[in-house]
């Protein structure tokens, strides 16, 4: 009960903080200046991990399939096409997005939460500035806005990865040539899309409520950081259920 | 001028603020002491709205702060300055960026005049040919002078420093006192400052309200202050021998007038 309780009052505190997190910018050109700062931080810097990762997934999906699955009564071409399909369907969306969790979450959340504690966000709340707004907006924004790059890079460099297992003679190019194109659904592409936009509200806006709401020093400030990566990585697994019931 | 009625402040069962009474005048540095966790900073906090008080009024200029909306405030905070104990530069800017950041937000200057005016600031704290340096590469002496010049880019009507000689040595602090009482003569600002420095208290302290157990237990200026009749602010300012001599030659110099 009391568990409850205190969910409820978090949920009510996280409420109300995206009430004033989703207001208007008390000036455009400011949110514009951050929106584009917080897309080259948040994005742009993840672009490296998210290639190399994707590129051994994509390697590793492909060996997999190969020794495991595909046999004698199989189709050449299921090594290829089961690696697009998870690709696209689960890795390059959520599981990257959990990745992505726990480096761009505690980033968020350490980030915010040392303002709070250095009492930066009292300065901008006492120049009259709506911190909340000018602080997370341009967070949530701008992951939300890269975050399809992202997924394509994902997808690509999977499939590079897949490729490169050529290299060492475990697949052969022309099976994954022809999974990789056969039957193929554009709306699977679309679903992992929507999928990522969704998560990046869910890591930036869960972080940013961690970070925001710490009071204490820089112990309560890891501990938040933690705790952001935690419950957004929970919820995006969470999520994952219902929009893959939803969508697919 | 800021005027301060019954005000109260509890947090759950504990009552911090028992029924404080003040005024803060326009032109002169208010100074609020007292010893540590006597409810100083959580005085500011209410003057300046980051808490509402349980009970009690806050006057700015005749306007009630506490009957504001959540609107009318955020437009009188753009009549305030702050400079907190930490100095809270944005770690992220640089120190130009820092003094500009009030301007960005709410001029519509261009951006030249932005960063002439942030300039003039910075040059009015001796702080010329550090506009390019990030908050971590400078002293907190510093720090303290660029807050300083944040707070006053805006010109503002009321500046509110929260323990500005905090972890600085006494020359230093001497600077900042200095530069805090300059600002307010020349731009006219009613300026409160939360100290508990004796040097700021003698040498800058025009109207002093001395804070003891969450009560506003003495207002005067520091020329009274030696004479006061309290037995709570005595034991608090001249705790120190060399303040408690200097009271005993001023008690003598005193007694042999008469």
């Amino acid at each position: 009960m009391l568990l409850i309780g205190k969910g409820l009052t978090q949920l009510g505190r996280y409420l109300q903080l995206m009430g004033r997190v989703f207001s208007q910018p008390d000036r455009w050109r400011m949110f514009m200046k951050q929106y584009v700062t917080e897309m080259f931080q948040l994005g742009y810097n993840s672009i490296p991990i998210v290639l190399i990762i994707s590129f051994f997934i994509g390697a590793v999906i492909c060996l997999q399939i190969k020794l495991n699955i595909q046999s004698a009564w199989m189709p050449r071409m299921v090594v290829g096409y089961t690696t697009r399909e998870i690709m696209l369907l689960e890795f390059s969306s959520s599981i990257m997005c959990l990745i992505l969790a726990g480096k761009v979450g505690s980033n968020i959340a350490s980030e915010i939460g040392t303002m709070r504690i250095t009492q930066q966000i009292d300065a901008l709340d006492i120049m009259g500035v709506n911190s909340a707004n000018y602080l997370i907006l341009p967070k949530i924004v701008g992951l939300m806005t890269i975050m399809p790059i992202l997924v394509t890079f994902s997808v690509c460099s999977g499939i590079i990865g897949a490729y490169a297992t050529t290299l060492i003679g475990a697949t052969y190019v022309s099976e994954l040539n022809e999974g990789f194109r056969y039957d193929f659904n554009q709306w699977f592409f679309w679903c992992g899309m929507i999928k990522a936009i969704f998560y990046a509200f869910v890591i930036t806006s869960v972080s940013s409520y961690k970070g925001y709401t710490v009071e204490g020093g820089s112990v309560e400030v890891g501990k938040a950081s933690t705790d952001a990566v935690v419950h957004s990585s929970i919820l995006v697994l969470f999520s994952d259920v219902f929009l893959t019931n939803i969508l697919t | 001028m800021i005027k301060l009625e019954h005000l109260y402040k509890s947090f759950e069962d504990k009552e911090v603020l028992k029924d404080i009474n003040a005024v803060f005048n326009d032109g002169e540095v208010n100074l609020i002491i007292g010893q540590s966790g006597s409810g100083k900073t959580v005085l500011m906090k209410n003057i300046v709205g980051l808490f509402e008080p349980t009970k009690g009024r806050i006057f700015y200029d005749d306007r009630d702060f506490s009957a504001m909306s959540k609107k009318e405030k955020i437009f009188l905070r753009r009549e305030m300055g702050m400079i907190f104990q930490s100095a809270a530069l944005f770690d992220s800017m640089n120190v130009l960026d820092n003094v500009m950041f009030p301007l960005d937000m709410f001029s519509d200057m261009p951006y030249e005049d932005r960063k002439k005016r942030a300039l003039e600031c910075l040059a009015r704290v001796n702080l010329q040919g550090a506009e390019n340096k990030f908050p971590g590469e400078i002293s907190g002496g510093m720090q303290k002078r660029v807050a300083i010049a944040r707070a006053i880019v805006l010109e503002p009507k009321y500046l509110f420093c929260d323990e500005p000689n905090s972890g600085l040595d006494p020359k230093t602090s001497i600077v900042i006192d200095e530069l805090i009482s300059g600002i307010t003569h020349e731009d006219k600002i009613t300026t409160v400052v939360n100290t508990h420095d004796m040097n700021s208290v003698m040498g800058i302290g025009e109207n002093i309200t001395f804070i003891c157990e969450g009560r506003a237990a003495w207002q005067g200026s520091n020329k009274e202050i030696m004479d006061a009749d309290n037995k709570a602010l005595d034991e608090f300012i001249f705790a120190s021998d060399i303040l408690r001599q200097a009271k005993q030659l001023h008690d003598q110099q005193k007694n042999n007038k008469l």
